[in-house]
């Protein structure tokens, strides 16, 4: 089971790393979100895998999964979930604004810096 | 209390004088000078008992997890250092009070003043050797404000900026040596440093400590090499020179030599270090000061010769050195701080400061001559003067001390550092009091109002006063100083003027006579200095700094050049390599930890989630697909979280799940669907290899951590969810009650984020960007239909449904999967299904509520329930809870995280609703919209 987790991780974000590279808004959202989902993932494995052991708890001293990492992907997802919803907002604006979808308006490698001076 | 008060008054002052410049510079000056003198005031109840050998000491704990205390003390050092700052920053304030002209801030000027004052006393009364250090740095601060008082100057700017550069950046070295030392001593104050003199010096850190702290006092007490900065402070108005340059700042460096010496000092390398810098500098400053022609920059360059006798009398390690140079602190502060004073009153009446525009001012300025002349007279060392009398005691201790087995080579050195100093301060006088009155002065020359010439003549004064009768004026106050510095009995010794024809007396007189010569052949030397090549501090200061800013820019230049892609390229790439280096260096064996059995339906949802990955990045260009495929990943984790334990980890990921892809749908309909013909390059190829190597360290590092076993922090939650939080889901628990605070956080960013969307697209629609709105379009064909009647219904009968389950998993959340966060998702869910069936104005026209009301109220909810439990005198988000039996409906647990529960739900529903429906109010505008 560890090495399937393991292996999706890598498989979301190597996905994930590949799309944030890309050229256009959108791909670059939803590589965002594919980063995240493998963080969540990550991070809810550094508390270990557990099968059958809910944190609801019936007895103090019984086993169970542990919550804490639990607690944190949760704040994460809903966080994550704002932060997507913002920067989407941002990409359709930006689309507006400008008429191009693209990142870098004068393509990928072209510097700007003098246009910035 | 009274000690911790003396620092604190000047800093809380501070704003007095600049309230009470409202009603003018009287009052302005009034206020600073009460601060100052209700401060000294303080600072003099505590002379019966420091004379009694008894230390006043106040502490308040501040960081104590970094031994950090707010601890003051004062003894005979830190009462003479605090008895100049206030008594000079006295009469400073009435000199700049008659100084600056009308047009200057005044209020501000003092208010400067009064901090940098604050400042200073916290340097020389902290104990703390950290909180020394925090003093230490906002002297640096405050003298910036101060050298750059007159901001619309170049020079004043500069000067400033360099002065703060070399200061604050000794200051750090000082932080890290300050940081060794307590470390070494075993505590941060100093009461308790002092008495490890022999464990510090013992230390294998002791040399580092050392180069550390002397790198902090050089820079700041202006020693060669850090020399540079102090000439180009002269910018500042000159009764900041007379403050901070003659008096306080400049011997902040001198003061903590002299405090530490008790634990750094005896030692060879101590003695060639310092005594050899203090040398140096007193020799090159004499010599630069002799060719100066601006008078400030003559007494700058004099202020560091001098203190370089004093760095060199602390570096000889004997104790008569440590109180002659507490002798000379004294006297040097006065005559030079009476100079400062007096070349200020030249400028300002004269309107130059230049030498060779002055002279034969004598007659023309009587009162200003008489003062100058006999500063003068100390600052060369003429009898009955108090300079001649430190300057003797120096003398005698050079001809003791033998450098490098050279018994001549010191006195030699100083001798010749005098004949330069006697020839520059007869210079300073002649050239600019004596000699032929001239007619070409740039406005006429008359003595000045009271205000200006009273306080150099206080000085003088006393000058004369400790001069004639050194042991009746400075010499129990030198005798409690050196007692303080050297930690014990200060040798016996007598302050007198006459001495006997001592071997330091004819060498006094013979820097004399040879200065004078000197001088006479002032005109052929100095011809001959012009022409020399000589090294410009400044110059190279200049260069170094243009050196980095140059490497910054060039650095920022060729990493971002503006492009996105590039700059997330080099951040992965910087960062894995980080990882990489780490990685490489520890040991990553599997580990012991038994591993999970695969199951069936897990590996089918593993092969999806690969398949998904690849087929997402291979059709990344058609939208919809990427979409699709993004949401088969996100419903696989969540299936795995129910697997893996996880129920309430799986219920916010559908839940976020659904949102999310409807914001996307919505968000896509307007962008592009399909991605412009990539053109496949090395790049692409470079950015595959990349993401496929971060993957693939990420997964392995991913590997190694769930197979190794660990111990988990958690057992404290799981232990304490029911009797404290009175929950029994755990992770709930954590949300609202343990970590109640960063859930406050959250719902905060949320609240936030919601507001920045709302603001985006509300500037969309009512902004020059509406016109373009309107006349956009899809181009997506639609169904006549726009809203099918099935939907409509389903979603009607949903939505109470949806709310009463929303109300279910809201409720059982504390005990059962569920909570807040989901219960507000289900909500929205509900309600957008609502706007997308039916249509935004329908939807819109039916919410009887504001969802900008719904954040803020939610916020304040949370707030409240929060801060309820402060009222109650318990940590704030602390929670309380109750069973209580209601008829019909049984036990129920009344818990004030319920409220702060809501306050979430609130929160996030609104958050969610502001944002999508606004996003489906946009289509509504646009060409499509409008058909």
């Amino acid at each position: 089971m560890e090495l399937l987790v393991a292996t999706a991780v890598a498989a979301m974000t190597a996905a994930g790393i590949y799309l944030l590279l890309r050229a256009q808004t959108f791909s670059i959202v939803l590589g965002l979100t594919m980063v995240t989902y493998a963080v969540n993932l990550f991070i809810f494995a550094s508390g270990r895998l557990t099968v059958n052991q809910p944190d609801i708890i019936v007895n103090p001293t019984g086993t169970y999964a542990d919550p804490l990492p639990q607690a944190l992907v949760l704040t994460a997802i809903v966080i994550s979930f704002a932060m997507t919803a913002l920067i989407l907002v941002m990409s359709v604006r930006s689309y507006f604004e400008s008429g191009s979808d693209l990142v870098d308006l004068f393509g990928p490698e072209e510097t700007v810096s003098k246009d910035r001076r | 209390m009274s000690i911790a008060l003396i620092v604190l008054l000047p800093l809380l002052g501070a704003v007095f004088p600049a309230l009470m410049m409202r009603l003018g510079k009287n009052e302005s000056a009034i206020a600073a000078s009460s601060v100052t003198i209700l401060s000294l005031v303080l600072l003099l109840t505590n002379i019966f008992a420091i004379s009694q050998s008894t230390v006043p000491q106040a502490s308040w704990p501040w960081v104590p997890q970094i031994d950090l205390n707010a601890s003051f003390f004062v003894d005979g050092l830190g009462l003479l250092f605090a008895v100049m700052i206030l008594g000079i920053g006295l009469l400073v304030t009435v000199y700049a009070r008659f100084y600056l002209s009308p047009q200057e801030a005044l209020g501000r000027f003092f208010a400067y003043l009064l901090l940098f004052q604050g400042a200073m006393l916290g340097v020389v009364l902290s104990n703390n050797i950290l909180l020394l250090i925090v003093f230490w740095e906002l002297t640096s601060l405050s003298s910036f404000l101060l050298i750059g008082f007159k901001s619309d100057s170049q020079e004043g700017r500069q000067g400033a900026r360099m002065a703060l550069a070399v200061t604050a950046g000794g200051g750090l070295a000082l932080l890290a040596g300050m940081l060794l030392l307590g470390q070494v001593a075993g505590s941060f104050e100093l009461t308790e440093i002092l008495k490890e003199g022999e464990k510090i010096r013992s230390s294998p850190y002791y040399l580092s400590i050392l180069a550390l702290v002397l790198i902090g006092c050089f820079t700041k007490s202006a020693q060669f090499p850090f020399h540079f900065w102090l000439p180009h402070a002269m910018a500042a108005p000159t009764p900041v020179s007379a403050y901070l340059h003659s008096a306080t700042m400049v011997k902040a460096g001198i003061f903590l030599m002299l405090r530490l010496w008790p634990v750094l000092a005896g030692t060879q390398t101590w003695f060639y270090v310092v005594a050899g810098t203090g040398v140096i500098t007193m020799l090159i400053a004499a010599v630069i000061a002799l060719f100066r022609d601006d008078l400030k920059s003559i007494l700058a360059y004099s202020t560091i010769s001098h203190l370089g006798i004093m760095t060199m009398l602390v570096g000889f390690g004997s104790e008569m050195a440590v109180v002659a140079c507490v002798f000379h602190v004294i006297n040097h502060a006065i005559f030079k701080a009476a100079l400062f004073m007096n070349a200020g009153i030249v400028d300002h009446e004269t309107g130059t400061r230049d030498i060779s525009r002055l002279g034969g001012l004598a007659s023309l300025m009587p009162i200003s001559a008489i003062t100058a002349t006999l500063a003068a007279a100390s600052m060369v060392g003429v009898p009955p003067m108090n300079g001649f009398l430190s300057k003797e005691m120096m003398l005698e201790e050079v001809t003791h001390a033998t450098a490098i087995g050279v018994a001549w080579l010191l006195p030699g050195l100083v001798m010749l550092a005098s004949v330069f100093s006697v020839a520059y301060s007869l210079r300073f006088l002649l050239y600019t009091y004596f000699g032929p009155v001239r007619n070409d002065y740039p406005a006429k020359p008359h003595d000045p109002s009271r205000g200006l010439w009273l306080p150099p003549a206080c000085l003088v004064v006393l000058a004369i006063l400790i001069g004639l009768f050194p042991e009746a004026w400075a010499g129990s106050i030198t005798r409690l100083a050196s007692d303080a510095a050297l930690q014990s009995k200060s040798p016996k010794f007598h302050l007198s003027l006459w001495h006997g024809w001592t071997p330091a007396l004819m060498m006094s007189i013979f820097a004399f006579g040879c200065g004078a010569t000197a001088l006479s052949l002032y005109v052929p030397v100095r011809s001959i200095w012009n022409k020399a090549l000589l090294p410009d501090a400044k110059g190279l200061y200049d260069l170094s700094l243009n050196a980095c800013v140059r490497l910054a820019r060039i650095t920022t230049d060729r990493s971002f050049n503006g492009s996105l892609h590039r700059m997330l390229f080099l951040f992965v790439l910087a960062a894995s390599a980080l990882g990489g280096v780490v990685f490489a260096r520890s040991s990553y064996e599997r580990g012991e930890r038994e591993l999970l059995p695969i199951n069936t339906s897990m590996f089918v949802g593993w092969v999806l989630v690969i398949v998904a990955c690849f087929v997402l990045a291979w059709k990344h260009q058609s939208r919809l697909i990427a979409l699709l495929t993004v949401n088969i990943v996100g419903l696989i984790s969540s299936i795995a979280f129910i697997y893996l334990s996880a129920p309430d980890l799986a219920l916010t990921q559908i839940a976020v799940e659904v949102v999310t892809l409807i914001l996307m749908l919505l968000a896509l309909h307007f962008l592009p669907k399909e991605a412009i013909n990539e053109v496949i390059s090395w790049r692409q190829y470079r950015d595959i290899v990349l993401s496929v190597a971060v993957g693939a360290s990420v997964g392995f590092l991913c590997w190694a951590m769930m197979t190794h076993d660990f111990q988990s922090i958690s057992s404290y939650y799981i232990q304490h969810s029911k009797p404290l939080g009175g929950g029994a889901n755990v992770v709930n628990v954590i949300l609202v009650d343990f970590r109640g605070f960063d859930t406050f956080g959250e719902i905060t960013v949320i609240g936030i984020a919601a507001m920045a969307i709302y603001a985006m697209l509300d500037g969309m629609l009512t902004g020059p960007l509406s016109a373009t709105l309107l006349k956009w379009t899809s181009g997506l064909r639609f169904s006549p239909n726009r809203h099918p009647m099935m939907m409509v219904v389903v979603t009607r009968v949903m939505l109470p449904l949806a709310i009463l389950v929303a109300c279910y998993i809201f409720l059982r959340g504390h005990n059962l999967p569920g909570g807040g966060f989901i219960a507000a998702l289900v909500v929205s869910i509900a309600l957008i299904m609502q706007y997308m069936a039916s249509g935004f104005a329908w939807a819109d026209e039916r919410v009887h509520f504001d969802y900008h009301a719904l954040i803020g109220g939610g916020g304040l909810i949370a707030a409240i329930t929060g801060i309820g439990s402060i009222v109650l005198g318990k940590p704030f988000l602390t929670s309380g809870f109750k069973y209580v039996d209601f008829p019909f409906i049984g036990k129920v647990e009344l818990a004030s995280v319920s409220a702060f529960d809501l306050g979430v739900f609130l929160t996030v529903v609104g958050g969610v609703m502001l944002a999508l429906a606004n996003l489906s109010n946009l289509g509504r505008m646009t060409g499509d919209g409008k058909q």
